[in-house]
């Protein structure tokens, strides 16, 4: 066991005995491999076992472990407590969602949006392929195409540093636009018109301010600010066609 | 027991550098949009014959109004840059399945501001 130690301040709500959360310091061991998870899990085992917070893998693929370390959103299986040494750490929950308890936060309304742009391959009425008739062929560039935004794991890192979804959580927000993205990029898919209905309402791509934080934060480096630029763009030229040409905005 | 709503804080933009930079470079847009105006009304000005036209002239000649173009000058000058170094977020292209570097695309803009501004300043000078 090291000697040093490092202060750590959790936020605590426990909704049965408090109306308003509020701080608790607590006293670990500094260890230089360590993350604000393992940090977090010898709270739990040793100190206080009531510390509720979500985890799962502890290896940046899950994307359960999302909290903001020091006001910045982090998945903490990948914030190390050596970058932080000898400064306290302080841990809250996500920002811009109701804390459920401790630092676990409600994610019913990020789930809903993810449902809302309905992250699936769409085909047009009669251009299904049966199981015997075999996949859709795609090259190379054109998984290149999407690829980028496919890599999201849900982390709501994003949400968290997104200061339109704080101040205004009907905003459909970056992950769930970066991923309606990957949806419409991919060649395979033809449910670009089903999706823009979400993604190109009110609350929507015009929301976006292009602040730019949610790219900077994203652990996997979807750039959810670019994909709704470019959706921004192509909404624009769908728009233009639409109203220039007679046949534009009809799918072939 | 229901969940807690936390309050998002009217001064988020001074929490971080990044959410400061990008209040400031809206903030800029004012400016570039007040410029616009100005100009609209400076050739609303010049329709109404030179006499008109030369008392604007007289007017942009103050202190005042230069302070007030310096400072319009260097928000539009960082609107712009920002922006620009924005652009390859925005325009992806693509050489099969490489991407072009993002520099060759703000870069694309740079240049261009660079050329156009010298045409612009060879036609003032020339005229």
């Amino acid at each position: 066991m090291p000697d040093s130690t490092m202060e750590i301040e959790v936020l605590r709500y426990r909704p049965e005995q408090e109306d308003r959360p509020t701080f608790q310091s607590f006293e670990v061991p500094f260890n230089k491999e360590w993350v604000v998870l393992d940090a977090l899990n010898y709270i739990k085992d040793n100190i206080d076992g009531t510390l509720s917070f979500r985890w799962s893998c502890r290896m940046g693929v899950c994307g359960s472990c999302g909290m903001m370390v020091n006001g910045i959103p982090k998945i903490t299986c990948a914030a190390f407590l050596r970058d932080y040494y000898p400064n306290k750490i302080r841990v809250e929950p996500l920002n811009g969602f109701p804390i459920q308890r401790d630092l676990v936060i409600v994610m019913d309304d990020f789930i809903h949006k993810l449902k809302e742009i309905k992250p699936w391959i769409i085909r047009n009425e009669g251009q299904e392929k049966s199981v015997e008739e075999g996949e859709y062929l795609q090259s190379p560039a054109e998984l290149a195409d999407y690829k980028q935004y496919s890599m999201c794991i849900n982390c709501m890192l994003c949400y968290a540093a997104c200061p339109v979804y704080a101040i205004d959580n009907s905003f459909i927000g970056p992950a769930a636009i970066a991923l309606a993205q990957r949806y419409n990029m991919d060649s395979r898919d033809q449910g670009n018109n089903y999706r823009n209905e979400v993604i190109a309402s009110n609350e929507g791509i015009w929301e976006c301010t292009f602040v730019g934080e949610c790219s900077e934060v994203c652990p996997k480096d979807v750039d959810p600010a670019g994909a709704i630029q470019r959706g921004k763009v192509s909404g624009t030229l769908d728009y233009f066609k639409n109203v220039l040409l007679p046949w534009g905005g009809k799918r072939g | 027991m229901s969940p807690y709503i936390r309050h998002y804080p009217n001064t988020w933009w001074l929490k971080r550098r990044s959410y400061f930079l990008f209040m400031v470079r809206e903030f800029t847009s004012i400016f570039v949009a007040g410029y616009c105006v100005f100009l609209l009304y400076f050739f609303y000005k010049l329709s109404q014959g030179p006499e008109a036209y030369y008392r604007v002239i007289e007017l942009l000649k103050c202190p005042l109004s230069v302070i007030l173009h310096i400072i319009a000058f260097i928000f539009a000058v960082y609107h712009s840059i920002t922006w620009f170094n924005l652009t390859p977020k925005i325009f992806i292209l693509r050489i099969g399945e490489e991407k072009l570097p993002s520099f060759l695309i703000s870069g694309a803009n740079f240049i261009a501001w660079v050329v156009i501004s010298a045409i612009l300043a060879w036609i003032i000078s020339v005229v």
